[in-house]
């Protein structure tokens, strides 16, 4: 009797924790491709756009590391300060990670010009090693926010101005979307840490 | 007919009791979500160097008098909220009535550790009559 109950608690343990060890790696997201019977995966393209230093930034500012991406605008009345909040979290949480990075594109080019984003990302007490603000081209902007899965666009009816969603997005190394989370939800934000802290376990991992 | 009065005080003082533990300001809660949340966040805590925060802010009491105009007209220009300095405007919201204004102001008085004393409807429709 007394063994029975010996396995039973064993076998209690031993469940919960491969309960506990979770998945180890994050799935690439996007559309996938067949090119010559090699999988190819969605990848942001190519970009230039201009950060709150009047510094360029490309994928080249990206080599390497990780960043997190989320298109905002400087006056928007509605979802924009919860999204700067969450992205001021991450920040915070790894800041000193080095392999992580903040980009914050703004979709109002016309009023949140590189002296405002330079304002703001000051009020908000981080500067371009870490998180860049980045304006450019408008039509480049909308168009890569859904390389990004998200939503940018002009829209009369929205307050501000502009209609787009609140998806914080997590590129990887190689320009590959691997988690994304509505960026108004704290929790929805908890848990994409997590998987921050997965990703950046994987760059850390030597590959073999 | 005591028996009556009696049965009729204890129903009383049971539902008087329910009430108590329940939040008091449940209406004010539900407009500060959706008109006050985006902004001012769901803890009070607004955004650092940009929207100041209500959850023990000194301006609830130092500006009680200017809430409902605030609320109702928005606010422009520099002001100083426990020391920190914003100048981002804030736009009002014109269609709320002065019944759901005092509501909002007695949720954002009483929550996150706020204490700062009930507002009544009169005294927020004298405010509104004020505004500058
Ligand atoms: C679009 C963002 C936004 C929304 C929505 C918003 N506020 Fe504000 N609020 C601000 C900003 C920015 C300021 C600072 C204004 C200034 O510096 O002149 C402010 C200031 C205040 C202040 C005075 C300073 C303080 O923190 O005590 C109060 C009170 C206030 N807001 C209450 C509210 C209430 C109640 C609502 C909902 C009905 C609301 N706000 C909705 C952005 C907003």
């Amino acid at each position: 009797m007394k063994n029975i109950i010996n396995w039973g608690t064993l076998l209690c343990f031993l469940l919960l924790a491969a309960c506990q060890s979770g998945p180890t790696n994050l799935p690439i997201l996007g559309n996938k491709d067949e090119v010559d019977g090699k999988t190819v995966y969605h990848e942001i393209p190519d970009f230039a756009f201009i950060n709150q230093d009047s510094a360029a930034v490309t994928n080249a500012t990206f080599a390497g590391k990780a960043y997190i991406s989320d298109h905002f605008f400087i006056s928007c009345p509605t979802i924009c300060p919860k999204l700067s909040k969450s992205m001021l979290r991450i920040h915070d949480r790894f800041e000193k990670d080095e392999e992580l990075l903040l980009l914050s594109h703004s979709i109002d080019t016309k009023y949140d010009t590189i002296p405002r984003l330079k304002k703001y990302a000051n009020s908000l007490g981080v500067t371009s090693d870490k998180w860049h603000f980045v304006t450019g081209d408008k039509q480049e902007i909308f168009d890569i926010a859904e390389d990004y899965f998200n939503i940018a666009m002009d829209d009369n009816d929205a307050p501000g101005g502009y209609n787009h969603s609140g998806r914080l997005i997590l590129v990887d190394e190689n320009r590959r979307i691997r988690a994304f989370c509505d960026g108004t939800d704290p929790k929805a934000v908890d848990k994409f840490m997590d998987d921050i802290d997965l990703l950046l376990k994987e760059m850390r991992t030597p590959k073999t | 007919m005591q028996k009556v009065t009696l049965s009729f005080f204890l129903l009383f003082s049971f539902f008087a009791l329910l009430n108590c533990n329940q939040k008091p300001y449940a209406h004010g809660k539900i407009m500060y979500e959706n008109f006050c949340v985006n902004c001012h966040m769901e803890d009070g805590s607004g955004l650092i160097g940009n929207i100041p925060p209500l959850a023990g802010a000194d301006y609830l009491t130092k500006h009680a008098d200017q809430l409902a105009c605030v609320i109702r007209y928005g606010l422009e220009g520099e002001i100083t909220v426990n020391g920190k300095k914003y100048s981002a405007p804030m736009a009002g919201v014109p269609q709320l009535t002065d019944v759901e204004i005092a509501n909002i102001i007695n949720y954002i008085n009483h929550e996150w550790g706020n204490d700062n004393g009930y507002t009544t409807i009169t005294q927020v429709k004298n405010q509104l009559k004020n505004c500058q």
